[in-house]
């Protein structure tokens, strides 16, 4: 029995909460169905330890000890993981913040509220940790599995990796909540993080792309160039890689150093952080004024208040913006080598086009959920005198209209280095945002816009074959790109895939099918 | 079809909806125009999904709905036309500024963008928020929003106007103002259906109550009508009454 307040009291309620919440995302809020959920992540488990297998098959394993190429090789690896972990604890220690639910009721209570803060960054740590345990760890196994059980080492620096990112991550957050303020820190976190995780991948391939011509991040890597700018072999920076090369004594030394790093921010920060979050709940009360004084009202039709509407809430929500075209900051680098493609004249803008394919079917995903499903007035909606096809038709012109602004500009490039690839891109992104427009009309259910992140939970069918058709075209548009007639078959895979989706997608009549199941017609909650 | 003025504004014939369990049993139920409808029940009773289905929001098992003479399951956008719909929960989008919400709804229903322009400047100078009409909604108080709320609901002059508790949240000047705004409304010839759990303001603006139990109607009429039948004084003591006996 715990006493009440305490921190391991909190624990186990953070514990039970956070338990309940994963199990309820994993479930898509439907009970009885955590054994399907076991044996889920247990097929997942298998599959990714075929991934890892697949992968490294042609890797020497054996031959991996210490030298340059492979410590460059692990810290890269490394650096990489801790930038995605880093943008996670970001996400969350923003979250804490601003996140209202139960903290009124904790803040209000004759608790030390620290205690909690300090038990919910230990979890953000936790979470960052486990996630990135279960990505990494079949590699890990297939590692020791070939090259002996010194990889296992890799483990701990995973743990330590998520200390080391966790602690920055709190760091920056307070950094920013200190100069920017309560106001703007939500977004600029949000943006911050997002950065932060494609920051490396994207660096590293535009390293690649000026020094070598190519996006291949593993050639730049092992280059003369990266090897000439290396610390020397003694070097701290080396440790991390040494602990999972199997050194146990550095493997100490960082799981120690990161721990202690971890401890000494909570430490220093923690005991402010009630006081951000009441400052952060002081910026609800914000008023924007200024928008629609100048111009009267024009709207004449119902298709167009939608789409004007659609566009409205789009535009004047940067932290969707930046959600939603953050994937569009990997297009950054093929636009680099594009510019590159249309000074020297090569072949190598044929990579672009799946890129573009791809990235235009993941925009259109998410933009179809918020405009589809992200309905904040649904009741609004439903009750005017518009035919449901009207409706979903508007919505899916302002999906379609967002996404040309976006590629049209690249498109346009594409025509100056060559009218078959700047076609052959077009096609494609016009196929594959469709493809993901229809699956998210196919699986639309009623939720709020600001659940958008969550919005892969609702059904995990869609979120697959959203990606398997983006995938697709993209496949197909490359082959396609490269002139061979085989792009055909390609793309009618891609249909056969989308014709397969519609089967499995629940039937629909109208527009008002997911209210009949709800009954109350209110949104329903992504859990 | 057109709407005909002879005919009631509301007329609901034996309708009925289940979930896991009967929320409405075959519903009688007729509004006339230029009245103000109280529907009144305990909690779970059926109203809320009664004027779902009239809304459109919730199709119904069985039964028929008309709206000014319109079959509002064989005509749903004919019916929708003549309908204003308001929840207790305010629907708005934060990002929107209230003339900017006006003018969407008012682009739903079709509304001539100058005439709708009129109407939502005269709505928020009615309900007070004249002076917020180009702040965005995301700052506003629950109040606040149920008011734009209601001036999206009525933006488009609707001739039936169905309010599912429209008073919840609201402080006494801003429900004050809602129920001017109404009566105004029922005055010009519209009917207002309504629900609300608070019995005051029932007893003081409906021209009929109607008592939901069980999703059943168990008992309708004006208020004199209702004490003379029940033999209690107060709203509350023949409210308590009917729903005891329904039990």
């Amino acid at each position: 029995m715990t006493a009440p307040g305490s921190r391991l009291w909190f624990a186990r309620h953070e514990l039970r909460l956070a338990w309940r919440e994963t199990m309820a995302m994993m479930t898509a809020g439907r009970a009885g169905r955590e054994r399907q959920v076991a044996i889920g992540a247990a097929i997942v488990i298998v599959i990714l330890h075929f991934v890892a297998f697949a992968a490294l098959r042609h890797l020497n394993v054996t031959a991996l000890v210490g030298d340059l190429s492979t410590r460059i090789a692990v810290t890269a690896a490394m650096i990489l993981t801790g930038s995605a972990m880093l943008s996670q604890a970001m996400e969350n220690v923003t979250r804490t913040f601003y996140t209202r639910s139960d903290l009124e009721l904790i803040l209000s209570a004759p608790v030390a509220a620290e205690r909690l803060f300090a038990v919910r960054v230990g979890g953000t740590a936790l979470s960052v940790s486990l996630m990135s345990l279960f990505l990494l760890g079949p590699f890990i196994d297939v590692l020791a599995l070939e090259g002996g059980m010194r990889w296992f080492g890799a483990y701990g620096v995973i743990v330590a990796v998520s200390f080391t990112a966790t602690a920055l991550g709190i760091v920056l957050t307070v950094l920013l909540f200190q100069i920017i303020g309560p106001k703007r820190t939500r977004l600029a976190a949000q943006i911050a993080a997002a950065l932060i995780g494609g920051a490396f991948v994207i660096g590293l391939q535009l390293a690649a792309m000026f020094s070598m011509g190519s996006l291949s991040r593993t050639a730049f890597l092992l280059s003369p160039f990266v090897a000439a700018h290396a610390p020397g072999p003694a070097s701290v920076f080396w440790w991390p890689a040494r602990a999972a090369l199997g050194g146990t004594t550095a493997l100490i030394c960082v799981l120690a150093a990161s721990a202690c790093l971890l401890f000494a921010t909570i430490a220093l920060c923690v005991p402010r952080f009630a006081a951000y979050a009441i400052a952060a709940a002081g910026t609800s009360g914000r008023r924007v004024s200024g928008a629609g004084r100048r111009r009267g009202f024009r709207v004449r039709s119902a298709a167009a208040a939608l789409r004007r509407k659609e566009m409205l809430l789009l535009a004047r929500d940067p932290w969707l913006i930046s959600q939603s075209l953050m994937q569009l900051l990997y297009l950054v680098p093929p636009a680099a080598l594009l510019a590159r493609s249309f000074s020297s004249g090569s072949r190598a803008a044929i990579v672009l086009v799946p890129v573009l394919i791809m990235a235009a079917g993941q925009l259109a995903g998410g933009l179809a959920w918020l405009t589809i499903s992200g309905e904040d007035a649904p009741d609004l909606v439903l009750t005017a005198p518009v035919t449901p096809t009207r409706l979903l038709r508007a919505k899916v012109e302002a999906v379609m209209a967002s996404v040309a602004i976006v590629f049209a500009p690249l498109v346009f490039g594409l025509l100056f280095v060559s009218l078959w690839l700047a076609g052959v891109a077009a096609c494609g992104i016009a196929a594959s945002a469709a493809s993901a427009t229809v699956i998210q009309l196919w699986f639309r259910a009623q939720a709020r816009r600001s659940h958008f992140r969550r919005r892969h939970t609702s059904s995990r069918i869609a979120t697959f074959s959203e990606a398997f058709s983006s995938i697709t075209w993209a496949a197909a548009g490359a082959v396609a790109a490269a002139g061979s007639w085989f792009a055909g078959i390609v793309a009618l895979i891609a249909l056969a895939i989308l014709a397969g989706v519609r089967l499995m997608s629940p039937a629909r009549t109208n527009y008002t099918g997911t209210l009949k199941k709800s009954g109350t017609g209110r949104p329903i909650e992504a859990r | 079809m057109q709407p005909r003025d002879f005919c009631p504004a509301l007329e609901i014939a034996g309708l009925s909806k289940s979930f896991q369990h009967p929320a409405v049993d075959k519903l009688d139920l007729t509004v006339k125009p230029g009245e103000f409808y109280m529907l009144l029940g305990p909690n779970g009773a059926g109203k809320t999904t009664t004027l779902r289905m009239v809304s459109g929001l919730l199709q119904p098992d069985a039964g028929s709905i008309r709206v000014f003479g319109v079959d509002a399951m064989r005509e749903p956008i004919a019916a929708k036309k003549l309908i204003g719909w308001l929840s207790d929960e305010p629907m708005i989008y934060d990002k929107l500024t209230p003339l900017e919400y006006l003018e969407f709804v008012s682009g739903l229903w079709g509304v001539e963008p100058k005439i709708a322009e009129t109407r939502a400047r005269g709505l928020l100078g009615w309900l007070d928020l004249e002076r917020h009409a180009n702040e965005r909604c995301e700052g506003f108080s629950r109040g606040m929003r149920q008011k734009v709320a209601l001036a999206g609901a009525l933006v488009h002059e609707p001739r039936l106007i169905i309010l599912d508790e429209p008073l919840t949240g609201l402080d006494a000047q801003s429900a004050r103002l809602v129920k001017n705004v109404l009566a105004d409304r029922v005055q010009a010839g519209c009917a207002v259906i309504m629900t609300t759990h608070i019995l005051e303001i029932a007893e003081r603006m409906a021209d009929r109550i109607g008592v939901i139990a069980h999703g059943r109607l168990v008992a309708e009429g004006s208020l004199s009508e209702l004490r003379v039948r029940v033999g209690h004084s107060t709203l509350e003591e023949i409210f308590l009454s009917i729903v005891e006996e329904a039990a």
